[in-house]
């Protein structure tokens, strides 16, 4: 049974549709990312997911229950981190942990999850002192110590400087190893391709693409190839990348000519991600 | 599967709930005696004015020494401080930080989390009219109270009063910043008329009209109805009805209004 499934979803704020039918599927212990602008209806079905809203039309699966009538141990088996959230400012990381880990009936030890998300030596801290990083992490821990087998992750690294991106990558990437499954929603192409085993893009409550980062890379755009002539840089963009480096070649070759500053590049997932985008602006 | 779902929910039974409460209820204690803010503007401050206003009355107040009329209003202050306007801007900026929020995510219900909320409210205000009698005792040389089970039972129905009127005021407070002075601008005022700090016989008559519809008064005159003058809790049962009246209005609103996401988006 997949982790997720989501059939025809659907949900309008007033005249504002912002989930406009999607479907897509969540295996357990993968990881998923929701990519697409502001606006494209990320959080919205995340949010449905997560049991905070109700949908308009169309059927939602986590983890065996409807979120919207969950049973009593779906939020036992959840793992949430908000786009924006704060603490009690006056309580140590440690507290904090300790705090979250009551909720649950199989906590995992605080220390192990505050050594896990990097907080050791914070671990007496009030979070007010916390940087913002670290308040990032604080929410990761405090999302972790139930010990759930999905977590939620909404845009984790929004506004963290690379140092500290990095970090958070690195832990995202322990829970997978920890067997997690994880919903990861970002507008950071490189972050998404880093970290997810397969990425879905939003557009307008639609979803335009599914699939590994690599086929999105490989099946949607044609291949570049740059050269200087003359003095003159050329380009063709192609989809027989092979025959028509071939062509180049040989001619070169025939006329005892180098190809100067030659390059041949694949299109990155930012690429396919912004004709995908901006599609509907022409 | 179906075995599982009633294991859970057997350990989520009535004891479950139970340690959860407790959890939560230590929790709100140490959230709210870590905050300096709390601490002092909602406990320490109506000591201070027991302090300060008790060495300037004199004479008698209410055929009573004006100390202990004073103590009286000031345990009627110290509801609405507490209950209400700490309740108030406490939950203002828990919705606004998405607190509320995130707790909604977690397995905490909603009526455990408030029940923990309202009864740690509750213990801060009674330690705090245990610190007035006991600073009346020694400065003022102010008796204990000759009732303490009908002045419990005023505390408590206050106690509830108020905090309705808290979550409901707090439900239509729209941003953190200015929650605070919002509620102090509600219960400054309300204080004042309802004579939490001295008499209102000499106010004029439209700011007494005033404090005649507000509910600190009529709290006020329950617990003078009990400590000054020996009566019991059942013998103004007019002061009860409208305290209740004002608390069904306040769960009223709550209901219908309160929210726990942040307005904003």
């Amino acid at each position: 049974m997949p982790a997720i499934s989501v059939t025809g979803l659907r949900k309008a704020y007033g005249h504002l549709e912002a989930v406009r039918g999607v479907d897509f599927e969540i295996g357990e212990g993968e990881v998923f990312g929701l990519l697409g602008p502001n606006g494209a209806g990320k959080t919205t079905t995340v949010e449905i997911l997560e049991g905070y809203r109700d949908r308009d039309d169309g059927e939602v699966s986590v983890l065996g229950h409807d979120p919207q009538k969950p049973g009593p141990d779906f939020r036992q088996r959840i793992g949430v981190v908000l786009q924006q959230s704060q603490l009690w400012p006056n309580l140590t990381v440690r507290e904090t942990h300790a705090m979250f880990a009551g909720y649950y009936e199989r906590p995992r030890s605080v220390d192990e999850v505050i050594d896990l998300v990097g907080l050791a030596e914070k671990r007496d801290a009030r979070v007010k002192t916390l940087s913002g990083g670290q308040k990032r992490r604080l929410d990761l821990g405090i999302a972790l110590v139930g010990d759930p087998d999905l977590v939620f992750l909404d845009e984790p690294t929004t506004g963290f400087d690379p140092a500290a991106r990095r970090a958070a990558w690195e832990m995202i990437r322990s829970l997978r190893s920890l067997g997690k499954t994880v919903l990861l929603t970002t507008h950071y192409l490189d972050e998404a391709e880093q970290l997810a085993d397969r990425v879905a893009v939003l557009r307008e409550g639609r979803i335009v693409r599914v699939g590994t980062p690599r086929e999105l890379t490989s099946s949607e755009l044609e291949v570049e190839i740059r050269y200087r002539r003359d003095g003159e840089d050329v380009l063709v963009k192609t989809s027989e990348p092979t025959r028509v480096l071939h062509e180049l070649t040989a001619d070169a070759v025939a006329r005892g000519r180098e190809l100067e500053r030659l390059e041949v590049r694949r299109p990155t997932l930012e690429d396919v991600y912004l004709s995908l985008t901006e599609e509907e602006a022409e | 599967m179906s075995a599982g779902t009633v294991a859970v929910e057997r350990r989520g039974g009535s004891r479950g709930g139970l340690r959860l409460f407790v959890h939560q209820l230590r929790g709100e204690q140490l959230v709210f005696w870590r905050s300096r803010e709390a601490a002092f503007f909602i406990f320490m401050f109506p000591l201070l004015l027991f302090v300060l206003l008790g060495s300037v009355y004199s004479g008698k107040i209410y055929g009573v020494p004006a100390s202990r009329a004073l103590l009286a209003g000031l345990i009627g202050y110290g509801c609405a401080n507490t209950a209400f306007a700490g309740l108030a801007i406490q939950l203002v900026i828990r919705r606004e930080n998405a607190i509320l929020k995130r707790l909604r995510a977690t397995p905490l219900p909603a009526s455990t989390y408030v029940a923990a909320l309202l009864v740690s409210t509750l213990i801060v205000f009674v330690l705090q009219t245990i610190a007035l009698f006991l600073i009346g005792r020694a400065f003022y040389g102010t008796p204990f109270p000759g009732d303490p089970g009908s002045l419990i039972g005023a505390i408590v129905v206050g106690t509830a009063m108020f905090a309705a009127l808290g979550v409901a005021t707090a439900s239509v407070i729209r941003s953190a910043e200015g929650s605070s002075a919002i509620v102090n601008f509600i219960l400054l005022p309300m204080a004042f008329l309802s004579g939490a700090f001295g008499p209102t016989l000499h106010y004029p008559a439209f700011l007494r009209a005033i404090g005649d519809v507000l509910p600190l008064k009529y709290f006020i005159n329950l617990v003078n109805a009990v400590y000054l003058h020996g009566e019991t809790i059942w013998s103004k049962p007019e002061d009860l009805i409208v305290i209740v009246l004002w608390g069904v209005a306040g769960l009223l609103v709550a209901v219908f209004r309160f929210r726990w996401e942040p307005r904003e988006g």
